[in-house]
Parts: structure tokens; sequence; C-alpha cells
């Protein structure tokens, strides 16, 4: 029986199988942020151990850092001292870091492709959820909590239960106006929140195989909200030309040995798969979600569904202040998130640059562009983009995790409403009492300039 | 790690489905550099208003419920990998959380911080839950050794699935750290033979 992409990997990196079931994985690639990596450093320093492999750990600082006024002192004690520790952490234990100011400073799933750090076929993992971003290379990339983010430090190693494998294939065309985050949207409002628990998900078919790499990170990236540990895309031509030249990836003739190792790396035809879907590209449009959590989404021309009288689903929706049988569409919102690792890549500020490009955001909306690095921000100022949002009243910020979930000061005010690029539609995430709505960067800029929800290929040319 | 055998305690009821671990702890508490003291922002925007105010229907804020076990509805611990929520949840005092499913990663940082994940059926669950709601003094039997769990006093019971080796750490008290040291060797010869790029 042949083997599926993610068992080539996995058994690529067993260093031990033990007794119970579990195995010994080795971690080729570990990135580290200020907010799950304190208490490990103090681990270690408590057991007087060191970092094993300092080639294999990236910092860099994202999640409670400012995304204005990057270069002055950061105001908040508490946000200071936990990126002091970061910087402190790192020059006691010798860790590269991007710290701010730093010109790889970015959203740790941002950095991590931009410097080919992540490549096909490694195992990488990250005290992040969204860790999963990085499989868009066809590698096993996951979140850990603060404890294993100390076994990596100290020993390159995890004990893990190994996963179910599934598989989501996606054909056809996408219509206009229809992008990756669509889809992604669509397949949890399919298998809900939960619907991925214990497996590790390969994205397949020819819509999948049509998207670019940063539109393949953002469907990886979502893996997680459906409960999966991990998404992975086989690697191709494309995986190829966006990682080659970038500071970390092989060069001459290893390069060449490395893309020969990598072609490997694809499901073989008769690999079984524990659970497979499949979905068509041409029933897929522009999604939105009305609840509080990532599986429970429409699409944006659909009704809020009526399920009856489940108490969590009418907690949500009363926390939402929707109700069942509704329609989002004209519903009128206060504020629109451009940003998050999972849509603040160059891609995304491009399509939102050349889709407002002439119009003026709604005068009831407050719009903030972040960044996921300052690459992209830098690269977003080269082209123009600065000047079009300006223009039509979009705040460019400077990089960070900003109010996908709210940890510094770009938090949503209470009861208001946000058409958000983030990831996480959770009671509170954007703030306390913030009421997100998910969708993609198009809808988002759609929603800004109207300043209201609207189906945004109603407004496509 | 603290040491897990047995538990005899009553139980406090959560019968909501998918709560997240921004619920259990929100990211503006994530800022502290130790694992102490997060048992206080536990659940915090359902415990407090936005004044800081208890809200007195939820859970934690009625003393007629308590005890060092959570009952909660199905998906428990979410989203982010913030092993924070574990620790707030330990710190609060709790020491099994019991749910008809568990969201991966909060499942292990739950068992690396010797907080065990009860996992029940469907049925077992509303069952449980419905004799806190008739009795709130209710009282639950759980042995991680012989992996079983029962309500006392009443015929509702079962037995839980954990695999051997997170079984003997918590029995013992072990972290994961502590074994993967003791394989440097074999650590070794794995990264000289791996191919990588």
């Amino acid at each position: 029986m042949g083997k599926t992409l993610f068992d080539k990997v996995w058994d690529a990196h067993v260093v031990k199988s033990i007794e119970g079931g579990r195995d010994v994985i080795y971690i080729d690639r570990h990135l580290i942020h200020e907010v799950t990596s304190p208490q490990a450093f103090n681990g270690l320093r408590k057991r007087g151990l060191q970092i094993a492999h300092l080639d294999k750990i990236t910092a860099t600082a994202d999640h409670n850092v400012p995304t204005i006024n990057q270069h002055l002192p950061i105001a908040e004690p508490m946000s200071q001292k936990q990126v002091s520790a970061l910087i402190n952490n790192c020059k006691e234990f010798g860790v590269e870091l991007y710290g701010l100011g730093h010109e790889n400073q970015g959203i740790v799933h941002v950095i991590g492709p931009e410097l080919g750090i992540t490549k096909p076929g490694l195992t990488m993992v990250c005290g992040d959820s969204h860790t999963s971003t990085h499989g868009a290379f066809g590698n096993i990339a996951f979140g850990i909590g603060t404890s294993q983010v100390e076994q990596v430090m100290a020993t390159q190693c995890l004990i893990l239960d190994r996963p179910k494998t599934m598989r989501i294939t996606i054909d056809g065309l996408l219509d206009p106006g229809v992008g990756a985050k669509d889809i992604i949207l669509y397949i949890i409002s399919k298998l809900t929140a939960a619907g991925g628990t214990g497996y590790f998900i390969e994205y397949a078919g020819s819509t999948i195989q049509a998207l670019s790499m940063e539109e393949r990170m953002t469907i990886c990236n979502m893996s997680i909200e459906m409960g999966a540990r991990g998404g992975l895309i086989a690697p191709d031509d494309k995986t190829y030309s966006y990682m080659e030249g970038r500071p970390h990836v092989p060069k001459g003739e290893e390069w060449k040995d490395a893309i020969r190792y990598w072609n490997n790396l694809v499901s073989d035809t008769d690999a079984v798969f524990d659970q497979e879907y499949s979905y068509k590209a041409e029933n897929i449009g522009p999604m939105v979600t009305y609840g509080t959590n990532p599986g429970m989404g429409i699409k944006v021309d659909e009704l809020i569904p009526q399920e009856g009288s489940s108490p969590s689903f009418d907690k949500s929706l009363q926390y939402m202040g929707f109700s069942e049988g509704q329609s989002l569409v004209g519903h009128e919102i206060q504020n629109v998130f451009i940003g998050s690792c999972t849509n603040s890549r160059i891609e995304d500020l491009r399509k939102v640059a050349a889709y407002i490009q002439g119009k003026q955001k709604a005068e009831n909306v407050k719009v903030y562009i972040v960044p996921g690095s300052q690459k992209v921000r830098n690269q977003a100022m080269e082209e123009g983009l600065d000047v079009i949002f300006a223009e039509a009243g979009f705040q460019l910020r400077e990089p960070g995790c900003s109010a996908c979930l709210g940890m510094n000061e770009d938090k949503i005010p209470a009861g208001e409403y946000c058409v958000s690029t983030s990831n996480r539609n959770f009671e509170g995430r954007q703030g306390p009492g913030a009421r997100t709505i998910l969708a993609s960067p198009l809808m988002a800029a759609a929603a800004a300039i109207e300043g209201k929800i609207v189906d945004v290929r109603s407004t496509l040319n | 790690m603290e040491k897990l055998k047995t538990i005899t305690s009553s139980a406090v009821p959560l019968p909501i489905e998918d709560v997240d671990t921004d619920q259990i702890i929100p990211a503006r508490f994530l800022k502290a550099v130790t694992r102490d003291g997060f048992g206080e922002n536990l659940f915090r925007d359902w415990r407090y208003n936005n004044n800081d105010v208890e809200i007195q229907d939820f859970v934690l804020n009625n003393p007629t419920y308590h005890g060092s076990i959570l009952v909660a509805g199905k998906n428990f611990g979410c989203g982010s990998s913030r092993e924070h929520a574990t620790w707030a949840l330990y710190d609060y005092g709790f020491r099994v959380v019991i749910s008809s499913f568990f969201a991966d990663i909060f499942r292990g940082n739950a068992m690396n911080n010797g907080l065990l994940p009860l996992q029940v059926s469907q049925e077992e669950l509303d069952q449980i839950l419905m004799a806190i709601e008739k009795d709130p003094e209710t009282s639950i039997y759980v042995n991680l050794e012989e992996q079983v769990w029962n309500v006392e006093g009443k015929d509702i019971q079962g037995t839980f699935h954990i695999d051997g080796y997170k079984k003997m750490c918590l029995l013992n008290g072990y972290d994961d750290i502590d074994y993967l040291l003791s394989l440097k060797d074999e650590i070794k010869t794995f990264e000289k033979n791996q191919v990588v790029y």
C-alpha cells in the first residue's frame, strides 16, 4: 500500500516509537515569539539546560506589539516587559531574534516562508496554533504548548501520538470574487469547528493546485479552526519558484538535489486516507461567519440557519446580535480589519488595493490594514499601495498580530461589528464584547467601502 | 508536575459546546512571563462584566457549585494553543475536565500539566450533567490507574481511554522532557543519518 504525503514526512522523523503508541518525533525548525516562550526559557534555566540547536530556532516579536510607533519604547508596561523578556532570553541563550525594528520582523507565520525557513519535507513547530500555515509547502507544521516549546528547545524532539489522515479535494473553477479564504471557510462550515480533530489534512485537487502560495497558506492556516493539528499541500513548481533565492533556501547543486527529494513528497496514488471529502469549486461563494466559531459560516447570499433550540447556538447568535433566518447582506458594520497570519501577505494587500483604488471608505467605518511583516509593508510602499490606502481612508499600520487577537491596543469596541480577514470569531477575541465577522480580504474591502456587508460579486464589473 | 491517581470531588457544570481557549483565558491576560496566577482570570469575560463586576448567573460565581472537576460540553479547549488555558484551570483548582470531546492541543497541554482530560460519551456527559443539576453536591470518583469513573450513589459509571505512556506520566508526575533528555544518544544518531534540506 502506498503512503500519504503526511506519512512520508512523519515516518522520516521518527526517532523512536515508544510503548503506548507514541512516537518520538524529530523537529527540524522551531519558531518562537514573546507570548508562549518566556515560561519555556524559565524552564531551561531551572533545569540548567541549553538550546539543543541554535541553527534550528528563530524568534520574532509579533503577538503583543503595538502597530504604530514601533521605533519608540512600548508604552504598555506588561507588553514592554514581555517583549523585553524575549530580547533578554534570546541574548542569554544565543537565539537569533527578529525583534521590533529589524527588517525581518513580522508575524511568525509570515516571516517563516518569507525567509525560506519554511521548506517541504520538514517538521516545524511554534507555540501558536496557526503554525499549520507552513504546511502549504508540503511539510508537517503544527502548534504546540509552552511545555513542548521547552522540550523542543532542549532536545529538538516531541513525544506525539500519530494523527489520522484526511484528504479534502476541491476541483473546478472559482467564480470571480471568490478566493482561498472562501474555500477554507466553506470547508469549515461543512465539517464544523471540531470536524478535523485528530487529523492532519491534505488539501488536493485542481482548485488547490491553481492557487498561489499565499492562497495555499491561507487554506492551511485555518486547518486548526476545524480542530485539525495541521494541513498540508504537496509541493510543486509553484512552491519551488516561491522559495528560490530566499535566504534559508539551499543554493546551486544542493537546490537541485533538494528539488529531486521534494518531488517525492506527494501522496502515492494507492495511498489510503482515514477520511476523504471532496467539494466542487463552483459551489463555493463569498463566505461570512454569523456566529462565534469559524464553523458558523454561510455564503453571503444565504440565510443564518434555523437550528432549533441548541443553547450553544442561541448563546452564539445572541452574542452576535443576529437571529435565525436572517440575511447578513446590508448589515451595518463599524470596523474592518485586514491582517493576521491568515491574510496579511503582499498578495492580500494588492487585491485590496486594486479593489479600492479610486474609492472611499464609508464614513462610519474604521479600517486597519496591518501587514504581516516589515518586508510586506516595505513592498507595499514600494508599489505605492500605501498611497491608495491613504486616499481611501484605510490606515496602513506596522506589522504584528494586532486586532486578530486583541492583545495589544488594537481592539474592537464592545458591541461593534468588525469584518475581519483573521481566523477566529470567538466571543471577545478582538476585544471584550467585540463582534467578529470573518471574511476574505475582498469581502472586507467591499464592506469597508459600503459600510455594510455586501456580496462582493455584485460590485465587480 | 504533580501526581494524579484518584480524585473524588463534586463538580462544576459548564454545559456549553466549543468552549475555546480565548474564553478560558482571554489574550489580554497572556502578558505574564511566569506560569503563576492565571486562575484569577479563568473565564474572565464570562465571570466579570466590562466594569469588573461579577456576573451572577455564571457558574463559577454560584457558590452552589464547587469542586476540582469541571464538566463541559463537547469540543472543549478549541482554538489557540495557549498553555495558559491549562495553567488557568489548574491554578483555579481543577484537576479533571470531563467532556464528550476535547480539542487536540488542549488535551496535550492538559496532560503535560497534571490536568486530566477525561472523555466520556455524549450520553454519559448528559447523565453526569443531569445528576449535578439535581444535586449540586453530587460526588464524582475518578481512578486513573483503573481508567474508571462513577457518579457516587448513582448507577452512572464508565471507563475512559488514555494512552499507556501519558497514563504513566500522570500517575508518577513525570514530564516528557525527562524522558526526552534520556534519549540523547538516540537523537544524536538520528541527526547523523537524517537527510534534510
